[in-house]
């Protein structure tokens, strides 16, 4: 119990005082969860859309694979990428092992499946209510896709925002692919697994409340901006 | 469309990685052990690199065994760990240019106060270690392929026990020292661990040091740089020059001045090029002096003796 009220004071002093190495690590937190999450939705939210509005053989295969991705391990992920992008692997020439770049590859692969499988979820609703309307102006295939992800957009929000949510708290797959070098690819989790590591249990229980802090703020943040939950609108 | 896409916002990340670099100072990376850098000693070597060689070093912070393989695939410059075999084995396979031994630290064996096998009472390491496997009280390995986990590994053979028979009072943890401490003042279990991540360590609970001293637990750290040969691309030119900052008088007075809690840590053994008279190289080296960029190392003025073969070869590869 005590460690946890001398955490909170941690977190409390860390952000009173603007200490640097914590602004500089929930700085590179966000630049690689934020990028991860706007490529991952860019690529997710009109595959998920696709799938609702297409039909094809091994649909429902492809679905419950997408479903199945959702649940797919980091640390597996972390392992592959690294692989992949190590000097003695097929992506070695471009040096990126070991780089915030290296670290977005990595959270656009787990992000990308949960963002296209939620958007699908929620596509797939709005699409048995528009089908007839949407047929009957006979639209092209991609102005359906543009209306629906317009209409739509609140619930792609929430597929963006859980995205985030994975993509934010990541720890396995960053730690391998970036290596939690100080100054260049360290970040809050990582962070936090270094300062457990040494047993410094109140800092690293701060930089965690500097973590879900974040997360909250940055939700309400685009909840606001996005107005929903305003008034009569929801 | 999507893939063009990626690798434009893929390029921008790496734009905007680039800019938040310090754009001076040149990039090197070294994979260090868990115990090099848990002792804190990293923190006062950084800066002093940057500022005496404006390198930006970026430590891995890994165990032996991955140091080594980072090494071998070429994503790391040069690597500093703590496993002489595994190292000289490194450099046969040409993986490496050549081992420089730079310091020593030794191992502790940490368990709880109480000390119910006695492992206080021992003579030397391995009376220490047949003690923990008659008395079969709980003992927390770091089961990881480290220098650390290749050095316990020893001192189990050098006492006669086997631990791949040891029943479930043994518990390889597969993780790092810092974990693998946490886990121990969670079991009050036994452990070996280094002496700077033991005397760095914040939560020590109920745990003791209990034994150390014997020569055999000396641990000796050596670095070597990646060959350049099979892996074009890594920065030799820095990495012979962190070598040749590495054995200086500069780097020994921060080894040895390095201290925790009033204690030394480290012990700086790096043959220093005037330290030992070694006559019969005496023309090679004086060669090599001459060869040498002025910059590159650290000569004193006192620098009288011949200087070593084995720096020789080194510092002769920036002139090429």
């Amino acid at each position: 119990m005590n460690e946890i009220v001398q955490g909170l004071l941690e977190a409390g002093r860390m952000i009173v005082t603007l200490d640097r190495d914590l602004i500089e690590i929930t700085l590179r937190s966000l630049q690689v969860t934020l990028t991860a999450v706007v490529i991952a939705s860019a690529i997710g939210l009109p595959m998920g859309a696709w799938l609702a509005i297409n039909r094809f053989r091994f649909r429902r295969e492809t679905i419950a694979l997408l479903n199945a991705l959702m649940g797919l391990p980091p640390v597996v992920v972390g392992l592959i990428v690294y692989l992949m992008l190590s000097r003695s692997g097929p992506f070695g020439v471009f040096g990126l092992l070991f780089t915030p770049t290296a670290m977005v590859i990595a959270q656009v692969i787990i992000v990308t499946p949960l963002v296209a499988s939620i958007a699908h979820q929620a596509i797939r609703d709005l699409w048995a209510e528009y089908h007839d309307l949407l047929i009957s102006l006979n639209t092209t295939r991609g102005q359906r896709i543009l209306a629906l992800i317009w209409d739509g957009r609140r619930a792609l929000l929430t597929a963006s925002l859980a995205g985030f949510g994975r993509a934010i708290g990541e720890v396995g797959a960053i730690m391998i692919v970036g290596g939690n070098i100080d100054h260049a690819t360290r970040v809050l989790t990582t962070a936090i697994a270094l300062e457990t590591g040494k047993g410094n249990f109140a800092l690293a229980l701060g930089l965690g409340f500097v973590l879900i802090g974040l997360a909250i703020a940055l939700n309400i943040a685009i909840h606001a901006l996005s107005r929903t939950e305003r008034d009569s609108q929801w | 469309m999507i893939t063009s896409r990626i690798s434009a916002t893929v390029s921008a990340i790496c734009v905007s990685a680039a800019l938040a670099a310090p754009a001076m100072a040149e990039e090197m990376k070294m994979a260090v052990t868990t115990s090099f850098h848990n002792s804190g000693l990293s923190e006062v070597l950084l800066p002093a690199i940057k500022t005496d060689l404006d390198i930006d070093l970026q430590l891995l912070v890994v165990g032996t065994g991955q140091a080594l393989k980072l090494g071998e695939s070429g994503d790391v410059d040069a690597i500093l760990v703590h496993s002489r075999s595994a190292e000289e084995a490194f450099v046969d396979a040409g993986h490496g240019t050549e081992r420089t031994e730079i310091m020593y630290n030794d191992f502790v064996l940490i368990g709880p106060e109480q000390d119910p096998v006695g492992v206080a009472l021992s003579k030397d390491a391995a009376e220490a270690m047949s003690r923990m496997a008659l008395g079969e009280h709980s003992f927390v390995s770091r089961g990881d392929d480290s220098g650390t986990h290749k050095k316990e590994l020893a001192l189990w053979a050098s006492a006669e026990e086997n631990p791949e028979k040891f029943g479930s009072w043994y518990r390889a943890v597969g993780a790092g020292m810092g974990s693998a401490l946490n886990t121990a003042a969670g079991m009050d279990a036994y452990i070996m661990s280094d002496r700077a991540s033991w005397l760095n360590f914040g939560n020590k609970g109920d745990l003791k040091l209990l034994f150390s001293g014997d020569p055999v637990l000396f641990n000796q750290y050596a670095y070597i740089p990646v060959n350049p040969q099979k892996h074009p691309h890594v920065k030799a030119e820095l990495a012979t020059r962190l070598k040749d900052w590495l054995v200086s008088d500069r780097a020994r007075e921060l080894i040895d001045g390095y201290k925790l809690n009033g204690e030394q840590l480290f012990t700086f053994n790096a043959v220093d090029p005037n330290a030992e008279p070694a006559p019969e190289q005496g023309e090679a080296a004086e060669e090599e002096v001459e060869a040498q960029d002025p910059d590159t190392t650290e000569v004193s003025p006192e620098q009288t003796q011949p200087l070593e073969p084995e720096t020789e070869v080194e510092a002769s590869k920036p002139a090429k």
